[in-house]
């Protein structure tokens, strides 16, 4: 994606938007976007337009979530899925090496990502700043990682501008949405007998040609910007992060800590939801025979007891040490490291906790009052 | 769409080279120093490390774990580590032979201040079960003894059976301008050095604190001590230095195990300079 | 080449045995599941002794001896330790093995009201009044819980001892590998009152990957015996199960009462909502 790309808008009826699956598959792209699967939405693909969820939106709330069959004919009235975006290019599982024993010694081969050329359709401003975060990590680092580089670089990113937030959506406060303004190469609006299309870099300029688009009316896309400020104002939940990551750092011995880790599982949903989690372990396997050996890359989070270990002991042995960790990483240790925050806002982690933790809520004890703990 | 870099793949950190163990010297019961070369020429030719960095050590169909280069850094082609043995990987290290093949990763980290320190006298404070990580500065030290001044090596250890390793201290001592303390919490028969935590002995040694670098390793809690009392006699902490283990998976930044407050300790240490992770170093939980 | 050291005799096989205690051979079976690796498994290990699979019955002692089932009987106490002695490694394989198994409900109940309500004859049943894991009686060198057990873990534990490597699984929650798996949250998404959260991975999540709640087959994430502060929070999610997803107490007690019930975090969550069972209200 360039960034000195100059974006142009155009209008794509309703009935055209099939032509938007044709163009893509034409220049070779599989196609995933939003799909009914197991109850919830998920990644999955496109064959026809029929595969969205039409019909269907998603009601969220901390430790709930439920789908709810509508009237309406929209194909992206689902805010956002179970997954984020990361498991598209932070794979939850991949080989790294394969190791081979030879005559005396070893080879090791590393196995790369098909980089088949993948179109996602019907991505948040969340997930492309929960992406943008992960790029910073694994590609802008001293060390680039190559197999999220080429899972990365196959993607054609079609974003889709958010109308309605959910009530776990806190975007606004994190300076991420709801509306998408970088890192995608087409972004849609939609609207009831049509989309407004927006060019985000000139791969997705050229698509764009395809498209038979027609001009915008600027009256349209002030009514546009109009409906995402709305959106931005019916969020309830926020993170007030002027005083991070200090306050944080200071509230080391909060009793809140306490408090949460009498209600946290430690059971890492949180952080496999998180689209910016990015720890991982490796697992190797070898064969019966010792001959063979292959070392897998596989999603870890500190609230595993071996994230914090070191020979003979663990140094983050309780659940509060857990949820100190993750906290203090996600919205304070991550500022320092990245210079952002490592919370984009997009309620996933208050959604999918079991118990229905949310983030929002401990942070603004833990920063309120700098009460001392008591153990 | 960019497809050229998955055309051509960047070098990969993932890639584990195959080193042949070309000696192996058992230091005590449970710790072993492998002189290693990387079977790879061109890897070999270009590998360049400084005291106090680490390679992941990988035993095939095992796993890799972080084990400092106590090697001399002017003689690349041929790596040192001194292992101890205290788990599931290492015991499986431990028990290769020469000729057989361990993995390496690395070089990884960051070392000590070789080159600021020069020309400095030198106080090295480590306790607990060994401290691989000052030992590559100290033989560097040895080795140009002449670019440094007075050498005073503190090692304190909880009871007398923890000095594993004592030749090693008595072989320090042996070099000019040298002085080496041991100390132990308990007492023991066979013990005739001090008695008492490491940092009593600081009231012993003397040292000028504007003319000393200070290279730690240990206990977090004994460097917090340590630091604090130091600074008492007139060290600033930015000529103090400690180097730090966490759990490491990649060596690279990448995996987030080896965390600490706002730092990788994989890229931004393992040594690290005192002022800037003081406010971290021993707390509790994290 | 790396050669990981065997602690076996040089140029022998390990001996391996496979040993039953009270158990329905389910885990057994998922030694004999392993079709693919069977024949690999006989190169490099020596199947002395494997009543379900074979009729060679070589004595011991052996290297490996794989011990299924719990302590139900008088003369298994006896006959354990004869294993025990004979055997260089002895690991313990299912939840009947490590936890006591599904006949571990006996020990909340009196058994010999049991016996008499079943059986036309009580006198002729000879059983204890517990059934019990292998560890309370002998030392045991390795667990490799479930129920069954997943036999991508036994292959592992098998080639690290093959390969002279301590074996080691993971110890973390089913919600991880769930999440790995891509797999949407059935207690999220459809008020499930799934225990993955509480259970220690090795199955590879199969029951939400089948849209249904985890039932905790392989026991107590993180081990049998919960530290202070660390998880298992068995609590927080009884509370969930109560509170938000509807469960009565006899329900949340039913949840923890299962194949691992009798492992100390499992235990005592159940044994806190017996309490309460009549007030309904867990505070
Ligand atoms: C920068 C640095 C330099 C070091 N230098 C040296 C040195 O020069 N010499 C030396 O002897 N030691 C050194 N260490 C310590 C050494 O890395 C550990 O002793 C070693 O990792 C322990 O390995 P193990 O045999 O227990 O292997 P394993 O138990 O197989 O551990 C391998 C990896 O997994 C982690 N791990 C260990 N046990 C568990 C468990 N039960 N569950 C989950 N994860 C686990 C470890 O942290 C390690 O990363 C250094 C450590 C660091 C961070
Ligand atoms: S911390 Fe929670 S709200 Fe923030 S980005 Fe992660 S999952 Fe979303
Ligand atoms: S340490 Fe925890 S919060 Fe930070 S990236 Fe890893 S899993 Fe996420
Ligand atoms: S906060 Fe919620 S999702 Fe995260 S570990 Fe705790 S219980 Fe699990
Ligand atoms: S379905 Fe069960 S195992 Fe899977 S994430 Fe949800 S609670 Fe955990
Ligand atoms: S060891 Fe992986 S980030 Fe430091």
């Amino acid at each position: 994606m360039n960034p000195s790309h100059t974006a142009s808008w155009g209008i794509l009826n309703r009935r055209d938007f099939p032509r938007l699956l044709d163009a893509l598959r034409t220049q070779g792209y599989r196609i995933i976007g939003p799909t009914l699967q197991d109850g919830a939405v998920k990644w999955g693909d496109i064959a026809t337009v029929d595969d969205f969820p039409v019909g269907w939106r998603d009601h969220q709330s901390p430790g709930h979530y439920r789908l709810e069959r509508t009237e309406s004919f929209r194909y992206f009235d689902i805010v956002h899925g179970a997954e984020s975006f990361k498991p598209l290019t932070f794979a939850p599982r991949e080989t790294l090496l394969v190791l081979e024993r030879t005559h005396k010694t070893f080879v090791a081969t590393p196995i790369l990502p098909d980089p088949e050329p993948l179109a996602v359709l019907g991505v948040r401003a969340c997930d492309l700043a929960g992406l943008a975060i992960q790029d910073r990590i694994f590609l802008h680092g001293p060390y680039a990682d190559p197999y999220y580089r080429a899972r990365r670089d196959r993607l054609f990113i079609i974003a889709v501008q958010c109308t309605r937030a959910l009530d776990t959506c806190f975007c606004a406060s994190m300076g991420t949405g709801p509306q998408a303004t970088a890192g995608f190469d087409l972004a849609l609006i939609e609207g009831d007998a049509d989309f407004v299309v927006q060019t985000g870099s000139e791969e997705g300029a050229r698509l764009a040609q395809h498209l038979s688009l027609h001009p915008v009316p600027p009256e349209r896309l002030r009514q546009e910007e109009i409906r995402m400020a709305a959106c931005a104002a019916s969020q309830t939940r926020s993170i007030d992060q002027s005083a991070l990551p200090r306050a944080l750092y200071d509230a080391h011995d909060h009793e809140r800590w306490d408090d949460v880790a009498r209600r946290c599982l430690a059971c890492t949903n949180c952080t496999m939801v998180c689209p910016t989690c990015f720890c991982h372990g490796v697992e190797e396997q070898p064969d019966l025979m010792w001959t063979r050996s292959e070392r897998a890359r596989v999603w870890d989070s500190c609230f595993t007891p071996d994230h914090g270990y070191i020979h003979g002991k663990n140094l983050r042995p309780t659940i509060k040490d857990r949820y100190r960790m993750w906290l203090t990483h996600k919205l304070a240790a991550w500022i320092d490291q990245f210079g952002m925050s490592g919370c984009v806002g997009c309620g996933r982690c208050l959604t999918w906790c079991p118990v229905g933790i949310d983030l929002t809520e401990e942070i603004k004890e833990l920063i309120r009052s700098r009460q001392a703990s008591g153990s | 769409m960019n497809m050229e870099s998955a055309i051509s793949p960047p070098m990969n950190p993932f890639v584990i080279h195959p080193a042949v163990i070309k000696e192996k010297r058992q230091e005590a019961p449970e710790i072993v120093t492998f002189r290693l070369q990387l079977e790879d020429p061109a890897i070999r030719k270009q590998f360049r490390f400084e005291p106090g960095q680490f390679n992941m050590v990988y035993a095939f169909g095992v796993g890799e774990v972080a084990i400092s280069i106590v090697s001399d850094p002017d003689h690349p082609r041929e790596l040192d580590h001194t292992i101890r043995i205290v788990g599931r990987t290492t015991d499986v290290i431990g028990r290769m032979q020469p000729g057989d093949r361990l993995g390496i990763r690395g070089p990884f980290g960051k070392g000590w201040p070789m080159e600021e320190a020069k020309g400095s006298d030198i106080l090295i404070v480590t306790g607990g079960l060994g401290c691989a990580p000052v030992v590559g500065a100290i033989e560097y030290i040895f080795r140009r003894r002449e670019n440094y001044g007075m050498m005073n090596i503190l090692h304190g250890v909880k009871a007398p059976h923890d000095l594993l390793y004592r030749e090693r201290f008595d072989a320090w001592r042996a070099h000019p301008r040298t002085h080496v303390w041991l100390t132990s919490d308990e007492p023991g028969k066979t013990w005739h050095y001090h008695v008492g935590v490491v940092t009593e002995l600081f009231d012993r040694v003397q040292f000028d604190p504007n003319h000393t670098f200070v290279m730690m390793c240990g206990p977090e809690i004994m460097m917090r001590v340590a630091s604090h009392l130091l600074s008492q006699r007139g060290l600033t902490p930015d000529r103090m230095y400690v180097s730090l283990e966490r759990h490491m998976a990649c060596g690279i930044g990448l995996c987030g195990h080896c965390q600490l407050g706002p730092y990788f300790i994989c890229k931004d240490g393992p040594v690290m300079r005192l002022d800037r992770i003081l406010p971290w170093l021993g707390k509790s939980g994290i | 080449m790396a050669r990981p050291a065997r602690s076996f005799r040089q140029g022998t096989k390990p001996r391996l045995a496979v040993m039953k205690f009270a158990s329905c051979d389910g885990c057994q079976l998922s030694i004999l599941n392993m079709e693919d690796e069977l024949l690999s498994l006989g190169t490099v290990l020596d199947i002395a002794y494997f009543p379900e699979a074979s009729s060679r019955r070589l004595a011991g002692p052996y290297d490996i001896t794989f011990v299924e089932g719990s302590i139900s009987m008088p003369e298994d106490v006896q006959r354990l330790a004869d294993i025990r002695q004979r055997t260089t490694w002895l690991i313990t394989i299912g939840a009947c093995a490590t936890a006591g198994g599904i006949q571990a409900l006996r020990n909340w109940a009196d058994a010999e009201e049991w016996k008499r309500a079943i059986y036309p004859h009580p006198d002729y049943i000879r059983s204890l009044s517990t059934s019990t894991p292998i560890s309370e009686h002998v030392k045991v060198d390795f667990e490799v819980w479930g129920c069954p057990i997943d036999k991508r873990q036994l292959l592992r534990v098998l080639t690290d001892i093959i390969g002279g490597v301590r074996p080691r699984l993971p110890h973390h929650s089913v919600c991880l590998e769930c999440k790995r798996q891509r797999q949407v949250c059935v207690l999220v998404a459809k008020g499930e009152p799934c225990l993955g959260p509480v259970t220690q991975t090795g199955c590879g999540a199969i029951c939400p990957g089948m849209a249904r709640a985890c039932y905790g087959c392989f026991g107590p994430a993180e081990g049998p015996v919960a530290a202070p502060g660390a998880p298992p929070n068995t609590h927080a999610l009884a509370q969930q199960f109560h509170r938000s997803l509807g469960l009565i107490p006899v329900e949340v007690i039913r949840r923890f009462r299962g194949i691992n019930g009798y492992l100390q975090p499992f235990r005592e969550e159940s044994h806190a909502w017996e309490s309460t069972e009549d007030t309904h209200n867990q505070g």
